[in-house]
């Protein structure tokens, strides 16, 4: 196992891991928000319990993406050394202006509202967590930015032997992030959307609790149906995006070999990777060519073909990502979104004539939903990364130019092991504690742990 | 000025400012197990803390952030270099984090005694390291021509580096002290501050031996403000312990904050106009000119810090009036 591979293991390990916890924290911020808000209005004390329960379960899971967040900081210096002083003109800009713009203002206001039960009045505290929604979201914003770069170089020049900045403004307006930031943060708002209705739907299921639960399905069931289908719509924009800027990577999503006008759509196949060709598939003709350009025809370029092209301008090598990893991906964040969107209109169905109480296969669908936008949101990102192999910046940077020359494999594999053991233990104790506040909902119990204030002390943990 | 030398500036006041504010939250977590003898004591002792600690940490992270933005040479070099150190003190910062936020959720004693060990041990292996980094940086660590780290994480452990871990691990752990005094009630306070009087007189020691030291390991002393500053570090740390005894815990709290501003601006000016220091060839050392960004980047980055961070200093600090008062143990029921 040499250092390169093993790098690359670890940083898919923590940053996939780490966005477990991010998409949630983005949709989850904006809900408990909005029941804040709408207690703050009323004066309706279910709502305040409402917040306090959600917002809960915000923390333990906000607590693992924060923890999990630093290593990815400080992983490019550690690991990407290389990359790092190649990059770090453009990469490191976004990365210091989501610390100064977003986590302070995050981190800050998130103690506030923690704390500030009654030392605040009613409208600043949930300005509070107004504002830990916004900083949650802006920095989804940078740190997109800062990726962006990597699949679309945009507003820079080659110089000093690595890339500086030319035009910061290009950076925040890149093409690439203006599909990736609304797709990402719409995602997760489906994620904390479906997070909540399974939730709320297991508590329906059993019959406690009903009136917050309902008034939490609602709002949920709102949130999660116009963002899965704005996910999809944005998703579909990304995508005809992608044939023109990153043209391998959507030839792979597609497992499409050779270049073909109209080009069809396979929705299964057995990709060979040697032998450049899926020995089984079923397709339907046309539709690439119809998703790439809004009609049934137009060339799409092949694996082959741009192989080829790439070969010729950048050199000799292999420029095919992992076309069956890329390709299944692709197609499982679909699927998943797909399935998503339907039972988010048929529970509306249900909801609107009634019936939804009634519906125990539903709801018990809902819960069993929870990790699906999970799946989706996963699959993605590795759609995303791997898709743009052998480079790490889109034409600019191969992965192997780009690792710490200094570190070694063992050093590697041994903070591999253990993070990756550490994060396993977290992940378990991560579980078991949304698990058991989920289950023991708003009712405030002898152990809810919410303490109203006494004497000079506001006590929430 | 010139930029280079502006952002040199600025990071030093990030790390500045990441001591000061973190080293009273890092004191603290390390005392938890010890100065808290009930589950109450343990908590109001976290909630002397809980609004500011997370706070606190950005600023490491922001210090990070500037380093990537404004050298990012210093930053490769610096964090592929102290690969083993840096790991250690991110597996510390995450069995920190979330002991903060999972140590009550679950009332079971053992499960609750775990975490808070690992608040302990989550804050003290940072403050010690922190401490190990910076007397390396100021040392000299092997580097090449090429900016690379040539050793190893042993390279980075020599008696000098190991007492720069050691002074900063014990005047973080007075300054947690002198923080519990002015935050916490009933007998934590004088608890407190008999930890303190003891971190102290070790953190006087210490420091005393790191600055003589100092003499024959750097070459502080050829630097016109160094020297001076490191002088009156010792000092004001002297003089807070002094005034601790005296029971005057504010301004022991301010002085040895004091401590760790001086400290810090004496590592930062002894560097000027490196970033790091080179053992193998001084011409080797990295500086702000060549570890830096692009001079547009830099243009960029200073109208964006300038722009945010007084806003970030006024929230901040409104943070610390909001929650001025003291937190007391049998305030809290569960």
């Amino acid at each position: 196992m040499d250092a390169l591979w093993l790098a690359r293991l670890q940083f898919g390990i923590t940053s996939v891991y780490h966005f477990l916890f991010v998409p949630l924290t983005l949709g989850l911020s904006v809900l408990v928000a909005i029941m804040e808000t709408i207690y703050v209005r009323t004066g309706d004390e279910t709502y305040k319990h409402m917040t306090r329960f959600w917002g809960k379960l915000f923390l333990i899971n906000f607590a693992m993406g924060v923890v999990t967040g630093i290593v990815q900081e400080f992983h490019f210096g550690m690991n990407w050394s290389e990359y790092s002083r190649f990059m770090g003109d453009i990469f490191g800009a976004p990365l210091a202006i989501e610390a100064l713009a977003a986590f302070f203002l995050e981190s800050t206001f998130l103690g506030l509202w923690l704390f500030g039960w009654d030392k605040l009045p009613k409208t600043l505290h949930a300005t509070c967590i107004w504002l830990v929604a916004f900083a949650s979201n802006l920095s989804a914003f940078w740190i997109l930015v800062a990726n962006s770069f990597m699949q679309e170089p945009v507003g820079f020049a080659l110089r000093n032997g690595r890339a500086e900045m030319t035009d910061f403004f290009a950076l925040l307006t890149n093409p690439h992030v203006l599909y990736q930031f609304p797709h990402t943060v719409l995602a997760g708002f489906v994620t904390a959307s479906f997070f909540v209705l399974g939730i709320s739907a297991y508590h329906l299921l059993r019959r406690s609790q009903l009136e917050p639960f309902r008034r939490s399905f609602r709002l949920a069931l709102i949130m999660g149906l116009i963002s899965s289908l704005l996910v999809a719509g944005i998703g579909h924009l990304q995508g005809q995006h992608l044939v023109a800027s990153q043209p391998m990577k959507m030839a792979a999503a597609e497992a499409l070999w050779d270049s073909a006008d109209p080009a069809p759509l396979a929705l299964v196949a057995v990709v060979n990777e040697s032998q450049q060709a899926n020995s089984f598939e079923i397709k339907i003709p046309a539709l690439t060519s119809f998703l790439a350009y809004n009609r049934f025809q137009g060339e799409v370029k092949g694996l082959k073909d741009l192989q080829a092209a790439a070969a010729a301008q950048y050199g000799p090598g292999n420029y095919i990502p992992p076309v069956t990893t890329v390709f299944w991906s692709f197609r499982l964040m679909i699927a998943a979104g797909l399935w998503l969107i339907l039972l988010a209109l048929y529970s509306l169905y249900l909801w609107r004539r009634g019936r939804l109480e009634a519906s125990p296969l539903v709801l018990r669908l809902l819960l069993w939903s929870i990790p699906v936008p999970y799946i989706a949101n996963t699959a993605g990102w590795l759609m995303a990364e791997i898709g743009r192999y052998p480079w790490i910046v889109y034409g600019l940077q191969r992965v192997e130019a780009a690792v710490s020359p200094g570190v070694g494999a063992g050093a590697i594999l041994f903070t591999l092991l253990a993070f990756t053991l550490l994060y396993g233990v977290l992940a378990v104790a991560d579980i078991y504690l949304l698990a058991r506040y989920a289950r023991q909902g708003v009712a405030p119990g002898p152990d809810a742990g919410i303490v109203t204030n006494i004497g000079e002390v506001s006590l929430w943990i | 000025m010139d930029l280079n030398v502006l952002w040199f500036i600025l990071i030093a006041v990030l790390f500045t400012g990441f001591f000061f504010l973190e080293g009273f939250d890092y004191g603290v977590g390390i005392l938890v197990p010890f100065l808290g003898k009930n589950d109450g004591e343990r908590r109001a002792i976290i909630n002397s803390i809980g609004p500011f600690w997370d706070g606190n940490e950005v600023w490491m992270l922001t210090a990070g952030g500037a380093l990537f933005a404004a050298f990012p040479h210093w930053y490769a070099t610096l964090f592929s270099g102290f690969y083993l150190a840096l790991f250690l003190i991110l597996v510390a910062l995450i069995l920190r984090g979330v002991a903060f936020e999972f140590r009550s959720k679950d009332e079971r004693p053992a499960w609750r005694n775990f975490w808070d060990w690992m608040l302990c041990l989550g804050s003290l292996l940072p403050a010690l390291l922190w401490g190990v980094a910076m007397a390396n940086l100021i040392r000299g660590v092997p580097i090449d021509g090429r900016m690379q780290y040539a050793g190893t994480f042993f390279d980075l452990l020599s008696p000098y580096t190991l007492l720069g871990g050691l002074a900063f691990l014990l005047v973080f752990l007075l300054q947690g002290a002198l923080f519990l005094t002015l935050k916490t009630g009933e007998d934590l306070p004088e608890r407190a501050r008999q930890a303190g009087l003891r971190a102290g007189s070790a953190a006087a020691v210490v420091f005393l031996l790191l600055v003589i030291q100092s003499y024959s390991q750097t070459d502080i002393s050829s630097r016109p403000l160094a020297a001076p500053a490191l002088w009156g570090a010792l000092v004001t740390l002297v003089l807070a312990w002094w005034l601790l005894r005296s029971r005057r815990y504010g301004g022991a709290f301010f002085l040895n904050g004091l401590t760790i501003i001086l400290g810090t601006a004496a590592l930062f000016s002894g560097l000027f106009p490196r970033v790091m220091v080179s053992s193998l060839n001084p011409e080797w050392s990295l500086t702000i000119y060549r570890a830096s960004s692009s001079p547009y980047t830099l243009k960029v980055m200073t109208i964006v810090a300038l722009t945010l961070v007084p806003v970030v200093l006024i929230y901040q600090a409104w943070t610390y009036w909001v929650f001025r008062q003291r937190v007391k143990a049998r305030d809290m029921r569960y």
